[in-house]
């Protein structure tokens, strides 16, 4: 039996999908079998990331609908065969996932793989309740600033009353990974420290992924940062956090500003 | 000033003609407070508790009923007495808690933090919350809010008139809190409290702070 993940934040732009991407593709390259949903239903975007646009036949709601089997609707990754999408739908909305439907999907998936890992939409509505509610486990996305945060405490308290395992009064695991760090910011004081999104949440840490170019050159060319470049900093952040997942004990590294003798030497120049 | 409804039988009609009117106004309740006067249903009617829920299910904001026949399953909770201060239009959220078994409980513990848009209510006695209150997240007591983690939502103590009830908090960052009516907001707050361990208490029409050694 899989694990199911939810990646979700209440917050757009934070970096839900490039995280599900990096993160199935960092458990797929472990040996992991693992499947990646897209629940954006009518913005989706997942299949960009993981650069399987051009595939997409069928999608999650034919699946739904028993339209189509999930076996046909499964992308296998051309990179990596242990990786798998299951897309979205672009044309229809989120009203046309029933709640049957998702459950049913979800348990076949469960069977499948290793690692079933439902890329949230933002928002709190139906669309996002759906993607969280089978899910043993949700990984929080978090920015370093006020807003993201106030609306990661938002789902986390609705992870807790809304979902299935809530429901049977269980609790589900929760992990909070901090994306878009910019160490010299915070070097500067300009964000939120890690130490108080953390103590304002108070959830298990899963990593902290720096902001870097290659998290969206990687997207730009259609392909999981954990694949396209999996030495830069933001993918061993993601590996680490993987490996987390997993159950492994890995100490968080806080990233930190690198700069170039050159740079040392003049400062930085703004023009 | 609050909106009374008085539902006639059979309910289903009723809700109907409502449906249809509030089709032609669609935005009549809205943040409105609403009586509901059930003055007019019979007494064996069956269902009375599903029927508020519907009413409810429209927007329409029920802040209590009148003529509520005591043999009607559910009723101790349809009285819903208005908080100290409230913004009209918000949404509440009720996290799911769970209540101590039998007998007279008077005292809530929460053994989490209260997240933000969570809103906890407990009118007859103590909230103790061991963890921390977020910014938007509210905890709201007729006796006194007590929160061992930092304190950044909304804490609203002596809820349904009692002056004598306190807040206490480890860590003092509150963006709102009320005793028995007296309300302050953050930004009139003392900024030396902040990030202070502190308790609040109702001193005549003033809510005085004071530091906790």
């Amino acid at each position: 039996m899989g694990k199911v993940l939810v990646v979700t934040s209440g917050k757009g732009g934070v970096g839900k999908t490039t995280s599900t991407a990096a993160l199935g593709a960092a458990l797929a390259r472990g040996g992991e079998n693992v499947a990646v949903v897209d629940f954006d239903v009518g913005l989706r975007n997942l299949d960009l990331v993981m650069g399987a646009e051009r595939r997409v036949v069928f999608d999650l709601i034919n699946v739904v609908q028993g339209d189509a089997k999930l076996s046909q609707a499964l992308i296998r990754d051309k990179r990596l065969d242990t990786l798998s999408l299951l897309p979205a739908s672009q044309t229809r909305d989120k009203d046309a996932l029933t709640t049957e439907g998702v459950d049913k999907v979800i348990a076949e998936l469960r069977e499948k793989f290793d690692w079933v890992i439902c890329d949230s939409p933002a928002g709190i509505e139906r669309g996002a309740l759906l993607a969280m509610r089978n899910a043993d486990a949700a990984v929080v996305v978090t920015n370093p600033e006020v807003s993201s945060v106030r609306d990661s405490d938002r789902i986390i308290g609705i992870l807790d009353s809304k979902t299935l395992k809530a429901e049977r009064g269980e609790r589900i695991d929760k992990y909070l990974l901090v994306t878009r760090f910019d160490p010299g910011r915070a070097a500067r004081n300009e964000m939120l420290k890690t130490e108080d999104v953390l103590e304002i949440l108070s959830i298990q840490l899963l990593g902290i992924i720096p902001e870097s170019e290659e998290v969206l050159k990687a997207s730009n060319l259609g392909a999981p940062v954990t694949l396209n470049s999996p030495t830069c900093a933001p993918s061993r952040a993601y590996f680490d956090a993987a490996r987390r997942l997993k159950g492994e004990i890995v100490d968080v590294v806080v990233p930190l500003e690198r700069k170039g003798l050159m740079e040392r030497l003049f400062g930085r120049r703004v023009a | 000033m609050a909106l009374v409804l008085a539902p006639e039988v059979p309910l289903n009609d009723w809700l109907n003609a409502l449906d249809a009117q509030m089709e032609r106004s669609p935005n009549f309740f809205d943040a409105r407070p609403v009586v509901v006067d059930l003055g007019g249903v019979p007494h064996e009617q069956q269902g009375v508790g599903e029927f508020l829920q519907l009413l409810e299910r429209r927007g329409i904001r029920i802040i209590g009923t009148e003529g509520a026949h005591p043999a009607w399953e559910g009723i101790e909770s349809w009285g819903r007495p208005l908080p100290a201060s409230t913004k009209p239009g918000r949404e509440v959220e009720t996290p799911n808690l769970k209540s101590g078994g039998s007998g007279e409980v008077n005292a809530l513990v929460i053994d989490q933090p209260v997240r933000s848009g969570q809103s906890v209510v407990f009118e007859r006695g103590d909230v103790t919350v061991l963890g921390s209150v977020a910014s938007g997240a509210e905890v709201m007591a007729g006796g006194s809010v007590h929160v061992y983690g930092t304190l950044r939502g909304r804490a609203i103590a002596g809820m349904s008139g009692n002056p004598g009830a306190r807040i206490f908090c480890r860590k003092f960052q509150a963006e709102l809190m009320a005793i028995d009516g007296v309300y302050q907001t953050a930004d009139d707050m003392p900024a030396g409290m902040l990030g202070k361990a502190v308790q609040v208490r109702l001193d005549g029409e003033q809510l005085k702070i004071s530091i906790l050694e």
